[in-house]
């Protein structure tokens, strides 16, 4: 079995976010980037489905040379190679277009890759990408099987989860659950190693006219103060969100 | 020209999002000053959806798989296609979020999804939307001719605009599938954390599962639903399908009540959205009150029964 693993390269979640340039564009100075939490669950599957069932694993981004380290990192928790698509992810049909073109010069049985990014949030390129290979898509994944060329999926819907069987290829958005905070790997030195040795093959992106772009950035409106109210008089707290808050 | 909204219904019943969807389409349907269409699959009264707006209501009973986001999406295809739809509306239910991109891509429309508000211009089109989490907006052009636009949940807010519906039935044009749903578990009787009016979470400072009965009897006093911080789930104290923050579940309730919960920036990020926050902790310095609207610094486990007394007190007043 032939596994792509798409990898986005996003500021780690403690970062603060900033924007520059009259609020046009986002400011990654100082901000350490990582691989998208969503996308670090599927690759740890993709790493079960490796060591458990004698899969291949490719990591593939679209980024500028500067995504490399998070490809790096890939490789060092495991994957076997690395794909970068040599570009700026202008938006998220874009994105899915390239690595749609990936999966298919390179027959892949199964793409898993989380169900959005923390950045833009889009929620978008898996299910682009199955629209464009034309192929089976389930996204909000909380469990994956795969026997020979049949899926078992198991996916999270409003109030519930839903078991699904479909067959490959197959691609998946996927998120905690897919595996568990405790499975995922933090590279070891042979690891490291390793993964400088590993192939990262550099591939030229493909024509397409975004359909988006982003005129210009805000930050939420800044908070009014906390109003206190003291532990011995719950009575205030009632009152003020039945007629001020207008919640209860 | 027209406006398309996909009012996405559960076993024949509309959630609000498919009436907040609507509400939102009609306006844009005005602002763009073009028909409104509403899309319906599978719902049992589809009139419901005129008292937001809804005149057009074309209502598709011949959908059986529901679990396949590409059966549904070409559905909506063909009935853009058929109703000349240069925007088209879809909610952020579960399968909502999923049909979106395919939508966008069978109309080879620019798409913008967790979009909270009207466009701020219609020519060129641009629309506001949730970004970083929650922890930024960007405003998005999308300049293709067709424009699919994934609304967030409970950010426009539902608008009663009775209107005259009228239903067509249609019998749309279903694609073969290759996904089969093979079982459904559900929880029955307890409200989800999407749906909820009120969230109220537990975090670390509960010291441990044993002492979630009161947030479960609080939750059940506001009519609420239960969640958790990260750590909680990690620690196996409560199912992940209660973790709420940057990686679990976003909520976007009107009431949030955080007890026991530090507020890390991940958590704050997750639960932004919610209008009303109040926190009930010991630590006046827990970052969660510098996110909060209302703060309590006191023992959870002196606070929290005391305030289930004093709520059951009032919704008594109160009913």
């Amino acid at each position: 079995m032939k596994i792509l693993v798409c990898i986005s390269h996003v500021p780690d979640t403690t970062s603060k976010i900033n924007f520059t340039e009259n609020d046009s564009k986002f400011d990654s100075n100082g901000v350490q980037f990582v691989i998208n939490p969503y996308d670090e669950f599927a690759l740890t599957r993709a790493m079960w489905f490796k060591e458990k069932q004698g899969a291949s694993v490719t990591v593939v981004n679209v980024g500028s040379s500067a995504t490399e380290p998070t490809l790096r990192k890939a490789l060092a928790i495991g994957a076997d190679d690395a794909i970068r698509v040599n570009a700026e992810p202008l938006d998220g049909f874009f994105v899915a277009k390239q690595l749609a073109e990936v999966a298919k010069n390179g027959s892949y049985d199964l793409v898993l890759a989380g169900k959005e990014s923390i950045d833009y949030n889009g929620g978008m390129v898996p299910g682009m990408m199955s629209a464009i290979l034309d192929c089976n898509f389930v996204t909000a994944c909380v469990g994956l099987e795969i026997e020979g060329s049949s899926a078992t999926i198991t996916r999270e819907i409003d109030g519930g989860k839903e078991t699904l069987s479909a067959d490959l290829p197959l691609v998946i958005g996927g998120q905690k659950g897919l595996v568990e905070e405790k499975d995922l790997r933090i590279p070891n030195m042979r690891g490291i190693m390793m993964a400088r040795k590993k192939p990262l093959n550099i591939v030229e992106p493909v024509d397409f006219e975004p359909t988006t772009t982003t005129v210009s950035f805000e930050k939420p409106e800044a908070k009014g103060a906390c109003t206190m109210i003291d532990a011995g008089n719950l009575d205030e707290l009632i009152s003020l969100l039945h007629n001020e808050a207008k919640v209860i | 020209m027209s406006v398309l909204v996909y009012a996405e219904s559960s076993e024949g019943k509309y959630k609000k999002v498919a009436f907040e969807a609507t509400s939102y389409g009609k306006q844009v349907a005005d602002q763009l000053g073009v028909d409104l269409h509403v899309l319906t699959i599978g719902g049992e009264n589809p009139s419901e959806l005129g008292a937001y707006g809804a005149s057009n209501i074309i209502s598709v009973n011949n959908v059986t798989n529901n679990s396949d986001a590409k059966v549904v999406a070409n559905v909506i295809k063909e009935t853009a296609n058929n109703k000349g739809a240069t925007v088209i509306i879809i909610d952020s239910s579960a399968n909502g979020l999923s049909i979106t991109p395919l939508v966008a891509v069978n109309l080879n429309a620019g798409l913008a999804t967790n979009v909270v508000a009207v466009p701020s211009s219609t020519t060129p089109f641009v629309v506001k939307r949730k970004a970083f989490s929650n922890k930024a907006f960007n405003s998005t052009q999308i300049s293709s001719d067709v424009k699919v636009i994934g609304l967030a949940k409970n950010s426009f807010g539902i608008l009663e605009n009775k209107v005259e519906a009228s239903v067509e039935s249609f019998d749309a044009t279903i694609i073969s599938s290759g996904i089969t749903s093979t079982s459904l578990d559900k929880s029955t009787g307890t409200v989800t954390i999407a749906d909820a009016e009120t969230v109220v979470s537990g975090g670390r400072g509960l010291k441990g599962p044993e002492n979630w009965g009161m947030i479960e009897e609080l939750a059940t006093v506001l009519g609420a639903a239960t969640a958790c911080s990260k750590p909680v789930s990690d620690l196996g104290w409560r199912p992940h399908n209660e973790h709420v923050g940057q990686t679990g579940k976003p909520v976007s309730s009107n009431l949030y009540i955080a007890i026991g919960i530090s507020g890390a920036i991940q958590h704050l990020a997750g639960i932004n959205a919610s209008k009303v926050k109040v926190v009930i902790n010991t630590d006046p310095e827990a970052p969660f009150f510098k996110a909060a609207d209302y703060g309590i610094v006191g023992d959870a486990f002196e606070v929290v029964p005391s305030l289930i007394e004093k709520l059951k007190a009032f919704k008594a007043q109160n009913a």
